[in-house]
């Protein structure tokens, strides 16, 4: 009697479908991952030399070269950003989580999701207009700038989350030792969630540390070392556009090459957050 | 002695962090030097839009309108028309959605209905990890990679099959839309993913049940409750993934072929207004020019603000319930 | 031990035996252990439904009452992590044998929850259709007939017969309550386990839904989890009394409450359980 009738029956193999149709997204979705994984590491491979990392890069035609300064130049626009970024973002989400419970806290948190979906290029865009017309010059400073801005929601969301974490007791504890809220929420709330906190900012500049667009017309490029905050300045992303869009075999070699180093350092950064981020023990 | 202890505790607890009235002075300032930063974020948007309003006037008063629906795009005699731009960005996103959503889905379905917990959450970190790839990259891989297998490897049979189809004629290129399509899917579907899969782990486990007790199968499970019930975060995630798409700017500007036409095949170039700003504005010779460059990116931004705000309401409105 | 409690348990079966159905049992249950994990929820249960009953189970929370229920229907298999040992005989039949799809056994035995869940995105109709629907059944005709004697059955139809395109949701927590049941009763079970199902509603409700599995016991078995120890006096015909996933006593339902075999069913009907 309890015999699955046809219908039944096809039930049970559209169910078995389905299920292997889910799976199959799964593999759909991650094979990019492993094919640009792949390819980076197999064409970028033979451009990791000393010359890449020592050397300014080469004109056409010449050969050998380096990206030694867009490497620097990323970690200075990265930490141009990040005086930005880190303040704002922080400060920013320790109000949400503290204090952000009202209509004003519900606009900034709409505001701030507003913000980071943006196209980046429109904040390109921005501080072209904000900063490059009225200097009359491309410049690190801008650059810094525009990285800073995209910034900003990315750490002030990650901040309220890992605030919002530390647990009320512990807040309550302090404040009913008669400390008062302010030196509460600095030495106890945030020194409690600063693994997730720098977990935060991580993130964040594994994500800006990639950006290519917002830099276009405000740090630019050049060839050369930076001359100052007010001059342009190369950034590894940029390098590899130019590189990548060129007609030549040796400009596509170092542009791998630039792929392999920024994805190593995105990789890094990404999983170093997950570690830090993982001990949410709030002792100390 | 004990009354004041008593009081103090009470006091804390009246005073909760979210303070009513901090009394203090220093609490005052703190509370000002904490939202002072949390207002940057409200005034940023703003100055934006002010900004970019200013500098596209001049293009705004010169066309009208009718810069988005004209499609002359010629620097030398300063006429300025966007439609290709626009149609551009439009046509690739919606490719982007309708080739990752189905994807997404598949996904986020997988890890919240199939997969045990430590599979969904490898699997999660490994598609975050997706997301993760610098746009710059995706393009690079996309030149050498991607654009020659869809040359040699996806068009030919879909023009083989469907080739009477307008969308699917004419010669393989491999740099074009659809590669640009593929392209922006990639991107999407880290996002689209994990927020329907947030929307799906959401539905109450009382539907599920409910529903296996009348005897259906986990498909059916998930066909008749689970997506039903998780519907508007599941929409909020497609707007959230439309809205990555159409203002990315790398990627698509290595393999779209960058030419400003209204082709209706899927393998013929095409051009983005994301693609335009990041390949003319920094030539652009004319402050007419440079206008009409800055009116485009003023609608990628009103687009993304409609975009993101709508999906953020859906999104929320679906986690609160 | 062992021998002792079986031979509690035979004569309880023994007193249970419905009079003038002698041997209608629609359930039987042997030796059933379920798992959570390293959760021992239900330790070597054994006992006998009788059919066109009500039989309650008692016990105290998180003695194992409501996984024993989920057991009967292989619900309890849905949560990631669960195990079953043991037999559920359906009519004869072993539910757990490996060729029986629990699909099937869920139509034969239906369910009723806690918390009413009617499928918010589905109008009143649509709810009590979905079971059937799901079983392949197209014509307008058989449907309609199935959500209007469903609806009448669970004592509904007079109240929502105008309303039968509003969603499931926009009625009182009482009246979703009923439409549960309406939707469980549409696709035709032979058994109705009911989890707790008058524990979110209020009292006017309550006496309802207990009305309402009075008269159901004509046509159905109802297996009734509850806290509610002068729920279980009122409904039902049998009771089982369960503590730390084990079967305590099991009787006629006036015996339990009135003169229990066993000290901590004693204490446990009379409150002085903690």
């Amino acid at each position: 009697m309890i015999t699955p009738a046809r219908t039944a029956r096809r039930r049970l193999v559209t169910d078995r479908v389905m299920t292997a149709l889910f799976l199959a997204a799964i593999v759909v979705a991650v094979a990019p991952l492993v094919s640009v994984l792949g390819y980076i590491v197999a064409q970028g491979v033979s451009g990791i030399t000393w010359a890449f990392f020592t050397r300014l890069p080469a004109p056409v035609g010449e050969g050998g070269g380096g990206m030694a300064n867009a490497l620097v130049g990323t970690l200075t626009l990265i930490a141009l950003a990040s005086c930005v970024g880190v303040p704002v973002g922080i400060l920013g989400g320790l109000f949400l989580a503290e204090i952000g419970g009202g209509a004003l806290g519900w606009w900034i948190r709409f505001t701030a999701d507003v913000l980071n979906g943006v196209p980046s290029i429109v904040v390109g865009v921005f501080v072209y207009a904000l900063v490059v017309v009225p200097m009359k010059r491309f410049s690190a400073l801008a650059g810094g700038i525009a990285l800073g801005i995209m910034m900003i929601p990315l750490v002030m969301r990650t901040t309220e989350e890992m605030v919002r974490l530390v647990p009320a007791a512990l807040r309550e504890a302090s404040l009913a030792l008669g400390i008062p809220w302010w030196v509460t929420t600095l030495r106890v709330t945030l020194r409690a969630a600063t693994a997730g906190v720098i977990t935060g900012v991580m993130l964040a500049v594994a994500r800006i540390g990639g950006e290519t667009a917002p830099l276009l017309f405000t740090a630019f490029n050049t060839q050369y070392w930076q001359a100052g905050w007010d001059q342009p300045i190369a950034s590894l992303t940029v390098q590899l556009y130019n590189y990548a869009i060129a007609p030549y075999d040796d400009w596509h070699r170092q542009a791998w090459a630039a792929a392999l180093v920024l994805m190593a350092i995105v990789l890094v950064l990404n999983v170093a957050a997950r570690a830090a981020g993982r001990p949410r023990s709030l002792g100390g | 002695m004990f009354r004041s202890q008593v009081g103090r505790e009470a006091e804390a607890l009246l005073l909760p962090p979210g303070g009513a009235r901090p009394r203090r002075w220093a609490d005052r300032t703190f509370r000002g030097a904490l939202t002072a930063p949390g207002l940057v974020v409200v005034l940023l948007v703003a100055w934006i839009a002010v900004e970019l309003t200013g500098a596209a006037m001049p293009a705004i008063r010169r066309f009208g309108p009718a810069f988005l629906w004209t499609s002359r795009w010629d620097p030398v005699h300063n006429v300025f028309g966007a439609l290709p731009f626009v149609y551009g960005t439009i046509a690739s996103s919606v490719l982007a959605v309708v080739i990752g959503v189905p994807i997404s889905l598949g996904v986020a379905i997988y890890l919240a209905e199939i997969a045990g917990a430590r599979t969904a959450r490898l699997l999660s970190c490994l598609i975050e990890l997706v997301a993760a790839i610098p746009s710059v990259i995706l393009g690079l891989w996309g030149i050498f990679v991607l654009a020659p297998w869809v040359r040699t490897v996806v068009e030919p049979p879909l023009a083989a099959v469907l080739g009477w189809l307008p969308l699917f004629s004419g010669p393989a290129y491999g740099i074009g839309l659809l590669a640009a399509g593929i392209i922006l899917a990639i991107m999407v579907i880290p996002v689209v993913s994990s927020v329907s899969r947030d929307a799906l782990r959401a539905v109450p486990q009382e539907q599920r049940e409910a529903m296996y007790a009348l005897g259906a199968t986990r498909w059916e499970v998930i066909r008749h409750a689970v997506l039903p019930y998780g519907r508007s975060g599941i929409i909020g995630a497609i707007i959230l993934g439309f809205g990555r798409a159409f203002g990315e700017t790398m990627a698509v500007t290595m393999v779209i072929g960058n030419r400003p036409q209204i082709a209706p095949s899927l393998f013929q170039p095409a051009y983005t207004i994301a693609a335009a700003l990041a390949n003319e504005f920094s030539e652009a010779t004319s402050d007419l020019y440079l206008s009409a460059l800055v009116e485009m990116a003023l609608v990628l931004f009103a687009v993304s603000l409609l975009v993101n705000g709508a999906a953020q309401w859906l999104v929320s409105r679906m986690t609160r319930a | 031990m062992t021998t002792l409690r079986n031979q509690a348990l035979s004569d309880a079966l023994a007193r249970a035996e419905p009079a003038g159905s002698v041997g209608a049992w629609r359930l039987r249950v042997e030796r059933l252990h379920a798992y959570f994990g390293r959760v021992h929820a239900v330790r070597g249960l054994s006992i006998a439904i009788a059919a066109h009953r009500i039989t309650a189970i008692i016990g105290p929370s998180g003695c194992g009452k409501s996984t024993f229920l989920r057991c009967l229907n292989r619900m309890h298999e849905v949560v990631p992590g669960a195990r079953v040992e043991g037999r559920v005989y359906l009519d004869g039949e072993d539910i757990y044998a490996p060729y029986v799809d629990p699909v099937t056994i869920r139509r034969r035995v239906g369910m009723v929850f806690q918390r009413p869940a009617p499928f918010p995105t589905m109008s009143i109709y649509d709810n009590v259709a979905a079971g059937l629907r799901l079983a392949g059944v197209r014509d307008r005709r058989r449907l309609d007939e199935a959500v209007e004697r469903s609806l009448r059955q669970a004592a509904l139809w007079d109240e929502v017969k105008d309303a039968l395109g509003k969603p499931g949701t926009s009625l009182s927590g009482g009246q979703q309550q009923r439409l549960c049941i309406a939707r469980a009763l549409a696709v035709g079970p032979e058994v109705l386990l009911m989890d707790e199902p008058a524990s979110a509603l209020d009292p006017a409700s309550t006496s309802k839904i207990e009305e309402l599995a009075r008269t159901l016991r004509e046509t159905l078995t109802i297996v009734i989890v509850t806290h509610n120890m002068q729920q279980a006096a009122r409904v039902s015909d049998n009771t089982a009394f369960m503590l730390a996933g084990e079967l305590v006593e099991y009787g006629p339902t006036p015996q339990i409450f009135t003169r229990p075999g066993d000290h901590r069913t004693e204490d446990y009907v009379t409150g002085r359980f903690g």
